[in-house]
């Protein structure tokens, strides 16, 4: 029998309202889910007030108040989002008994909607990493195959999410960080436009790449939960001046009429599984009208290394902040010596992934290195941002896989790191030139899902919504 | 030989530059985050928020009306604003700052000062450049237990962290401690005037000063607490690199501690290359444009300046230019004079009264003029009884005295001012009597000359030795005289 979980959130919002079933009995069954499942393990902490949370909004809407568009949804929160009052680690030894004084900005607005925080997500420690398996409380495996990760650095939520543990989710991407994972658990996943969502209260990892983004179930939900999280902050100057969002398409919403392909992102390195489904995603959307046509772009050879310059030298910045003095790790000895006590604790406190990137970002910082690495990798971004400029005036889409392979064995990657950094070759462009990239499942490839992307210009989020519906619909009626 | 070796280094040019911070104290908020920026007589950790502890995941935001201070300023100094203003970090672990990093602006590495150029002129007319002026935050403040080196333990008062703070750069203009101090205490004039800073609050404007010697090592002086400590710590510099150069030993380059306590510097730390401070630019902040209708609109609202104000005062208001100057340049004393002026119209002896009573009365002991009962409303008043009542001028500076030093309130003082006209009334009376009764001669001549009057005039000027007023005199002997003829 389906079970509750299985739903979509839109289908259990509808029986909510409907009085056919209680938002607390809904949490009491994604509760069990979660315990019978634990050794995904896609969640560092739960929500202990969730029960009474969920029957708050149970009598709200018995008394007939008017109740927000997330009512009754159980999010799962990616564990470098701060939520009051609930633990909020980073998967890192350093934070592991952090309890942040203040919610995020998206936290505050999906409250507002009435949605309910479930648990907080598995991740790479500071979202460092591709596979979830960088984890201060061990790896988060793939639901569809437990020999494989779930992808990462949001392997928490995307292992939820496909798990049935949770109906919607909250990731973060830096370079690939949502879209990954919905690649290897096989759900949808959004990047949005850099500055459409507010990062105030995303624990950085690197600044000016990352963006929170939606994970769901389908794309109604994805769009609803975007929905509600976007628009202008006054508490994040890098937000655009926007205001309420509604990416709904109840009707049928404008579709991409000429597509790109990159030759860079396509040719080599991919997996032949992920080749072919990628290529009967081609023909799905010729069969949508869609014209397709195929571009070189050179300056992406250097988008891996522009990338992790960039986001390197960010971290080791932001990172600085983690001493052990006001916070998080602490110890009881050393105090007399400042130098000593923070390198104490921050060999301790740190994992070695987080730790190579602060060294080299520290690096890459130094006088004399500052030019050579990170002004020259500045000077990249703006050149991969002005050729996608340039191609979104010819194309409304650039689609290529998510990720060249289906999932990973674990420690199959995680071992060697320039392997890891490898595997992120679709999907950090996006970030480098801050535009909107989905996810979407497009088949499958040795039974594990193959994930499409889809990449538009600047707040094309719309856009990008309403061919990804459409190509589903295309998809569905093909395999019946 | 050796006389003409002192002569030589008595001459050796001297070159001073000075590094200012300078709390904007009188925004509401801390630069980035919503916290007051009063967060003096606070309990220790009680005026902060997440932002400027620097909690996870939290971001700054701009407070605009910083941007508004710091323009003022430098335009008042004619400093040439960026167009973009962008902030860096510069990344040092140290206990006072809750990020590990200080968010600063930065002129190299793609980044541009706040404002570059620049100039502020001393009374001697000798004009100090401004290299450029930096906004940034201010870290927290660290306690000690006696001393920074045998301290058992530092206690960190986060209050003041990210109190916005302004960074004044000078070239290395000044050529001795004196004009590094005068500079000092007309940057300070200027930025009350522009009523962004209160410089005398504790710790609200500090400075660092830099010092060669004929054009040889730059040394770093830091810990300066206070404008005459500058000009302390600055004359001892000088002596103990003028003592190395005549022994022939090489000037170090370093940064110094200016040691209060002992009245020398001691070595901090040699600096053979500027430390790695890792700048790169702040991705949270967006850039910000500074346009041109912004700058007209600051330029509108900013107050008369000080040499501006000067001339004023000696074209429009009569004051010598020794007045006009110390007036000028003193935000306090000008408040006291121009609000005094509100309530008469007597600026040159309002102007003599305050340079030369008040603010002597204030030098000679240490005190400022709050520490003073004395208003403008009082200042006007006296001043204005003190001409009606012709009291003489050395009463009048008695009293004026006895008002400012408190020995009397002030009233006191308008009692004695109308005693005094009374002494002095009786006083012209009986001069006016007696000549008329040793004069019958003349007074008989009177009847039939009424110019014989003069005669009288003069007798009565020359006893009272020119000190009543005449007209007052000659219709109080008319007024006598027709009355024992009639
Ligand atoms: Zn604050």
């Amino acid at each position: 029998m389906k079970k509750l979980y299985h739903l979509p959130y839109h289908e259990l919002r509808r029986k909510i309202f409907d009085k056919e079933i209680k938002v607390k009995d809904y949490a009491q069954e994604i509760l069990e889910r979660i315990k019978e499942r634990k050794d995904i393990n896609a969640f560092i902490t739960i929500n202990e007030g969730i029960l009474e949370e969920a029957n708050l909004i149970d009598n709200k809407i018995k008394e007939g108040e008017k109740v927000g568009r997330l009512a009754g949804a159980l999010i799962a929160i990616k564990d470098n989002i701060c939520t009051k009052g609930i633990r909020t680690t980073c998967a890192s030894k350093m934070l592991s008994n952090y309890i942040p004084p203040y919610d995020a900005t998206v936290i505050e607005r999906i409250k507002i909607e009435d949605a309910l925080i479930l648990g907080k997500t598995n991740m790479d420690e500071f979202a460092m990493g591709s596979t979830t398996e960088l984890s201060y409380f061990g790896p988060t495996k793939n639901p569809l195959d437990k020999e494989r990760v779930a992808g990462g650095s949001s392997g928490g939520s995307g292992a939820a999410v496909a798990d049935h543990q949770a109906p919607l989710a909250l990731g973060a991407d830096t370079g690939g960080s949502v879209r990954c994972p919905a690649s290897f658990c096989g759900i949808f996943g959004l990047k949005p436009t850099y500055g459409l969502v507010s990062r105030y209260g995303l624990i950085s990892y690197a600044n000016s790449l990352e963006q929170i983004g939606p994970m769901a179930k389908s794309l109604k939900d994805l769009s609803l939960l975007l929905s509600c999280i976007s628009g202008k902050d006054e508490r994040d100057s890098t937000t655009l001046p926007l205001k309420d969002f509604n990416f709904s398409f109840e009707k049928k919403g404008k579709i991409a009429k000429r597509v790109a392909i990159i030759k860079e992102l396509v040719e080599e390195g991919l997996q032949r599984g992920v080749r072919e489904r990628f290529y009967s995603a081609l023909e799905i959307l010729k069969d949508m009208g869609i014209k397709i046509s195929e571009l070189s772009l050179k300056i992406l050879e250097y988008a891996i290394p522009c990338y992790y310059i960039i986001a390197m030298a960010e971290a080791s910045s932001n990172l600085a902040r983690y001493d052990g003095l006001r916070y998080g790790l602490k110890l009881k000895e050393g105090m007399e010596n400042f130098s000593l006590y923070i390198s104490k604790i921050r060999g301790e406190g740190f994992g070695d992934e987080v730790k190579r990137r602060i060294i080299l970002g520290t690096f890459i910082l130094s006088a004399g290195y500052y030019e050579q690495f990170y002004i020259k990798a500045q000077a990249i971004r703006k050149i991969i941002r002005k050729e996608f400029d340039r191609i979104f005036k010819e194309y409304d889409l650039i689609i290529s896989p998510t990720m060249p392979s289906i999932a990973y064995k674990l420690g199959e990657k995680s071992k060697d790191p320039l392997e890891m950094y490898l595997g992120d070759i679709e999907t950090v462009s996006a970030n480098l030139a801050g535009i909107p990239a989905l996810s979407l499942p497009c088949g499958y490839s040795s039974n594990m899902p193959v994930g499409l992307q889809l990449m538009g210009k600047p707040l094309s989020e719309g856009l990008l919504l309403s061919t990804a519906q459409e190509f589903e619909r295309i998809r569905g009626e093909n395999f019946e | 030989m050796r006389e003409l070796e002192v002569k030589t280094l008595s001459d050796m040019s001297i070159k001073i530059g000075l590094e200012v911070h300078c709390q904007l104290t009188k925004l509401k908020s801390k630069l980035f985050c919503p916290c007051s920026s009063d967060y003096r007589d606070k309990e220790p950790n009680t005026n902060i928020c997440p932002i400027c502890m620097g909690l996870p995941g939290t971001l700054p935001t701009l407070n605009k009306e910083a941007l508004f201070y710091a323009l003022k300023v430098c335009l008042a100094l004619n400093s040439e604003p960026n167009k973009r203003i962008l902030f860096f970090r510069k990344n040092y672990y140290y206990p006072d700052l809750p990020k590990n990093f200080q968010i600063t602006q930065y002129d190299r590495g793609g980044g541009v000062p706040f404002s570059s150029g620049g100039v502020l002129k001393l009374s001697s007319g000798k004009e100090i450049r401004i290299r450029r002026m930096n906004l940034e935050e201010d870290p927290a403040k660290i306690f000690y237990e006696g001393s920074i080196t045998s301290s058992r333990y530092s206690l960190i008062d986060y209050n003041r962290a990210g109190i916005a703070l302004l960074e004044i750069v000078t070239e290395p203009d000044m050529s001795n401690p004196k004009e590094a101090r005068e500079f000092l205490e007309r940057l300070k004039g200027l930025l009350e005037h522009l009523e962004v800073s209160e410089p005398d609050l504790e710790g609200a404007m500090r400075c660092d000063a830099n010092i060669s010697l004929m054009d040889g090592t730059r040394v770093e002086i830091k810990n300066i607490s206070s404008f005459k400590e500058v000009e302390k710590a600055l004359n001892f510099e000088i002596a103990r690199q003028k003592a190395l150069i005549s022994k022939g030993i090489k000037v170090k380059r370093e940064t110094r501690h200016w040691d209060e306590a002992r009245r020398i510097t001691v070595s901090l730390r040699e600096k053979e290359e500027e430390e790695d401070y890792r700048y790169f630019p702040e991705p949270d902040l967006v850039p910000i444009a500074i346009n041109e209708e912004m700058v007209k609109q600051i330029i509108l609202t900013l107050p008369e300046l000080p040499e501006k104000r000067e001339k004023r005062y000696v074209k429009e208001l009569g004051l010598s230019e020794t007045l006009a100057k110390v007036i000028a340049y003193d935000r306090d004393l000008m408040k006291l004079f121009e609000d005094s002026l509100k309530y008469c119209n007597l600026p040159k002896k309002i102007g003599s009264w305050i340079v030369n009573d008040i603010l002597a009365y204030l030098n000679r002991k240490n005190l400022t003029l709050k520490d003073l009962n004395l208003d403008a409303n009082k200042l006007a008043k006296l001043a204005e009884y003190s001409e009606e009542y012709k009291v003489s001028d050395k009463k009048l500076k008695e009293l004026l005295n006895e008002l400012i030093s408190g020995k009397k309130n002030f009233l006191e003082v308008l009692k004695t001012l109308k005693k005094e006209e009374l002494v002095q009334k009786d006083e012209v009376l009986r001069i006016v009597d007696s000549v008329i009764k040793s004069n019958s001669k003349a007074l008989e001549d009177y009847r039939k000359n009424k110019k014989v009057l003069d005669y009288f005039m003069g007798k009565v000027m020359e006893i009272s030795k020119g000190k009543i007023d005449a007209k007052e005199v000659r219709n109080l002997l008319k007024e006598k005289i027709e009355e024992i003829i009639k």
